[in-house]
């Protein structure tokens, strides 16, 4: 959980920041043509909490953690550690698998909250300085945009996209071979793979939350 | 020697990775304190041989027998209690990288259920007694805290060996436990085999590339009075009597016999193991 959570959390909380800086700065010029930029703060909210956070988090921890997962219990397969583990009395899905697929469960919708209110705080720097809109001007209208619907849907996304990240990292690395070349092809495709099936999952999730 | 009586049975097992033949009707038994050298090219079958033995291999057909049960088809849960019986070397040695020395030879005594079940829960003062022990065995206590990476690769396969055999099991399966090592180092590490088996008499299987290493099996005992690796008397010794050769080709068991008559076999293939 460490490694998972603790050791993404700069680069998400820099992520997160600048998705919101950069949202904030977009938004804002196109909102502009239509005399409309104190709307910048239900957009960025919305986009934020909804979508934006919960997929950028998922596809850095994918980047980060399913090639992490990947490519540790990859060597430890192509070292025999595996196979040594189930000859000395061990399930290896109960050692391995499942601590890593809590830890994620466990950090990645943390993560993602973190990611939402830095982004918020990245968009309302730009609505601010750039813009000169007020600090109750961005926070109300963009606090209040927001429904029980989006908020809901803000946490199931990463805990699925937490599950995909370690089951897919996992079956990647314990189905490793080849020895270190192997190692490396799953790492690879741990990566692509995740970041594919989040791709998917975040359009029926979204799908299913769109029509309740 | 019926099933039920052998500590390792073979009964036509085939094992294939698509169309490539793992082990094709490999049939064979041994007997408590018997030692198996398994000699072949390497892709031959022989580490396949080893793990459908351990279980970790589900072969497609044929029976195993693993102390006079049938392992084939039980499930993984279900595996775990008999292979507490066995002692394990693997090729690349399997130490846990994240592990002290300490903790590597330990986790067999902590993991194994039936060994909890037979002793009532080992308490931690024997746990790091019987540790000490078994790393004093191979010469090697005073690697205790250390990691694998720090040691060399023929430590790492004396902790391995520690560890295969802190349990105490009555077959151990050594596969290539020689492989890369200098000639020193290499028979050290047999007669750390030799001693294991002896003291013990442990059934053992050593899978090997070097025909040296199956004359040493074959030809050579441990003496627990003197301490020392002596040559087993000419008129069947023990481990002469014990000690078969299986040379295998293509998962194919292509020679099953004594020294004398590897030694004798006029096959080409089998012959180039003999030196």
């Amino acid at each position: 959980m460490d490694n998972i959570g603790v050791g993404s959390l700069p680069i998400v909380m820099l992520i997160g920041l600048f998705s919101g800086l950069i949202m904030g700065q977009q938004m804002a010029r196109a909102l502009r043509a239509y005399g409309a930029q104190g709307q910048i703060g239900p957009i960025v909210s919305i986009t934020l909490i909804r979508e934006l956070g919960p997929v950028l988090v998922a596809l850095l921890v994918a980047g980060r953690n399913a090639s992490g997962i990947a490519s540790e219990l990859g060597s430890m397969k192509v070292t025999e550690q595996i196979d040594a583990m189930r000859a000395l009395g061990t399930d290896p899905i109960q050692k391995l698998v499942t601590p890593r697929l809590i830890a994620t469960s466990f950090t990645l919708p943390l993560l993602t909250v973190i990611a939402d209110f830095l982004g918020l705080i990245g968009g309302y720097l730009i609505a601010n300085y750039e813009f000169d809109i007020r600090f109750s001007q961005f926070w109300t209208p963009a606090w209040q945009i927001l429904e029980y619907n989006d908020v809901v849907q803000g946490l199931v996304k990463p805990f699925s996209f937490a599950i995909i990240v370690a089951l897919v990292g996992c079956f990647y690395g314990m189905r490793t071979s080849g020895g270190t070349e192997g190692v490396g092809r799953a790492t690879t495709k741990a990566v692509v793979v995740s970041s594919i099936w989040i791709f998917i999952v975040t359009y029926f999730i979204g799908k299913i939350f769109v029509n309740l | 020697m019926s099933g039920e009586s052998a500590v390792l049975r073979f009964d036509d097992v085939s094992l294939y990775f698509g169309d490539t033949p793992a082990l094709v009707h490999v049939s064979f038994e041994m007997g408590a304190g018997e030692t198996r050298v398994v000699l072949g090219a390497s892709g031959s079958g022989k580490t396949m041989l080893l793990k459908t033995a351990l279980g970790l291999v589900k072969p497609d057909s044929g029976r195993i027998y693993l102390f006079g049960q049938d392992i084939s088809g039980l499930k993984e849960s279900d595996l775990f209690d008999i292979r507490s019986k066995v002692g394990v070397l693997f090729q690349e040695g399997g130490l846990f990288d994240s592990m002290t020395i300490g903790e590597n030879v330990a986790y067999p005594l902590l993991n194994q259920r039936a060994l909890y079940k037979d002793r009532r829960q080992p308490a931690n003062g024997n746990v790091e007694e019987r540790v000490r022990e078994a790393l004093r065995f191979v010469e090697l206590e005073q690697t205790l805290d250390k990691v694998p990476s720090e040691l060399s690769g023929g430590m790492r396969r004396r902790v391995g060996i520690a560890r295969a055999v802190v349990t105490e099991p009555p077959l151990v399966l050594y596969d290539s436990p020689t492989a890369g090592l200098d000639p020193i180092t290499a028979n050290t590490i047999i007669a750390l085999i030799l001693k294991e088996r002896d003291s013990r008499n442990t059934a053992t299987i050593m899978v090997t590339h070097r025909y040296q290493d199956g004359h040493l099996m074959a030809n050579f005992r441990y003496n627990p009075n003197s301490g020392q690796i002596e040559a087993a008397p000419r008129n069947g010794g023990d481990s002469r009597v014990k000690t078969k050769f299986f040379v295998m080709n293509g998962g194919r068991l292509v020679f099953a016999g004594t020294q004398s008559e590897l030694r004798a076999s006029q096959d080409p293939y089998v012959r180039k193991f003999v030196k």
